[in-house]
């Protein structure tokens, strides 16, 4: 195996480009090692990416966040405009692994991971957030959502990186938040997981909504039909239950060990109208 | 293939080694520069006995290859004692008995050093919560944690004259 630490993101697309066998990129390695060393994964060339200066930032850009590739998970934690604007993002990326795991573990890496389960992306996902993605032939932004294409796969070529995840700007009445279902209190994989994004005009109707899910599906959905249910109401209890019955319907899971088909379909919309209630609880001003 | 030269710092000393680019920074520190209070427990992150601070922050050793070690600063157990003596931390876990085989106390003590630069007064809770990728299987963490809030209570006070 070659390990390559370039400090320009143009020489590291170049070398994955150049490499005709399995290459992998490496920012945290908390998936990557553990794959490499299970026998799952034997990589030709690996690239790692914190030695590019720009990756480690966190910078503002139009009111938002733009999120460098290798900022530890940690990192983002302790990051006061990040908590204060999206704390749902911050809540799921503090369930991802441990402590430990955290110092190393980067968002960009959950979604490059593509697992269904990953904690960060559902609320990435809400939150509308777009990756910057880099390959020899330049720059292209696209949704999170699209990023995973398949449990480990994602859809980016084999030269292409994700550079950064910008998070946009938090408008006014408007809250985010992001709750998993685990049978312990930490420690776990989600059996479910939800993200919700909301804004409410002056009069408490909402705006806007956005709704993911996670752990359902073959990867991340993002689901219009729950976010519908919150659109144009005031977040009561019919719309609740609409919200519901959306995302239970939205669910294709899989029976494992973790959960049945039947269980997760019904603990997403439970999860679902909670998650709600705390974003809706935070657009009003709260925690 | 042929090894990578690696410069690093651990517990304030340069270091270098030579290691493959498979190689995890768990066995580079234990097999080839002797660290081996660092212990090697599932090897996946999960259980937390590999514990270092890498650039000061903690991590799992066994999720780091020993190639990215370039230029950092590690610490280790082994860096947790002075001359004068034991630290607090673990003079606690002796006093409360918070440990049995002790191939975790490693890890716990680094982990509980990197809680209490962050963060001098926590709640149980806290404790809990942050050392929940440190695995037990002989104590059932209360000694663990009781022993780690009474350091903290001992060291607060240095800490704020410090402040």
């Amino acid at each position: 195996m070659r390990y390559a630490a370039p400090v320009t993101i143009e020489e590291a697309v170049g070398l994955l480009a150049a490499e005709a066998g399995v290459s992998r990129v490496i920012a945290g390695g908390t998936d990557l090692v553990v794959q490499m060393h299970s026998g799952r994964l034997a990589p030709a060339l690996v690239v790692d990416v914190k030695r590019i200066a720009p990756l480690r930032g966190i910078t503002t850009e139009n009111g938002g966040l733009r999120i460098g590739a290798a900022v530890p998970c940690a990192e983002l934690g302790e990051h006061a405009g990040l908590k204060q604007q999206w704390p749902g993002v911050v809540e799921s990326l503090k369930l991802i692994g441990s402590t430990q795991v955290q110092g190393r573990a980067t968002i960009v890496g959950n979604l490059c991971n593509a697992s269904p389960a990953a904690d960060s992306v559902p609320a990435l996902v809400a939150a509308g957030a777009i990756a910057r993605i880099v390959s020899p032939r330049g720059r292209r932004d696209i949704p999170v959502e699209q990023v995973p294409a398949a449990p480990g796969q994602t859809s980016l070529a084999k030269d292409e990186i994700v550079e950064s995840i910008l998070l946009p700007a938090r408008g006014a009445r408007s809250g985010d938040a992001y709750q998993r279902f685990i049978p312990r209190t930490e420690m776990d994989i989600a059996v479910v997981g939800v993200g919700v994004n909301l804004t409410l005009d002056a009069s408490g109707t909402c705006t806007a909504a956005r709704v993911s899910l996670g752990a359902v599906a073959a990867r991340v959905l993002l689901v219009p039909e729950a976010a519908q249910a919150l659109i144009g109401t005031k977040v009561d209890d019919a719309a609740l239950t609409k919200l519901a019955a959306a995302a239970s319907a939205a669910c294709k899971p899989i029976d494992d060990k973790r959960g049945t088909i039947e269980f997760r379909t019904e603990i997403a919309g439970v999860l679902a109208r909670r998650v709600a209630l705390q974003a809706l609880a935070r657009a009003n001003g709260g925690n | 293939m042929s090894g990578v030269h690696v410069n690093t710092l651990v517990n304030g000393d340069a270091y270098e080694y030579v290691c493959d680019t498979d190689e995890t920074l768990l066995d580079a520190l234990r097999d080839r520069l002797g660290f081996t209070g660092v212990k090697e427990g599932c090897g996946s992150g999960d259980c937390g006995a590999c514990s270092i601070t890498l650039d000061d922050r903690l991590v799992c050793s066994c999720l780091v290859l020993a190639v990215e070690a370039e230029g950092r600063k590690i610490t280790t157990i082994e860096g947790m004692a002075t001359d004068v003596g034991l630290h607090p931390l673990q003079r606690k876990f002796i006093e409360h008995a918070a440990m049995q085989c002790g191939i975790c106390t490693p890890g716990f003590l680094v982990a509980s050093k990197a809680l209490l630069e962050k963060n001098p007064n926590p709640t149980e809770t806290e404790v809990r919560f942050w050392l929940a990728g440190n695995l037990c299987r002989c104590t059932g963490y209360d000694k663990i944690v009781r022993a780690v809030l009474d350091a903290a209570t001992e060291m607060r006070p240095t800490a704020m004259r410090k402040a």
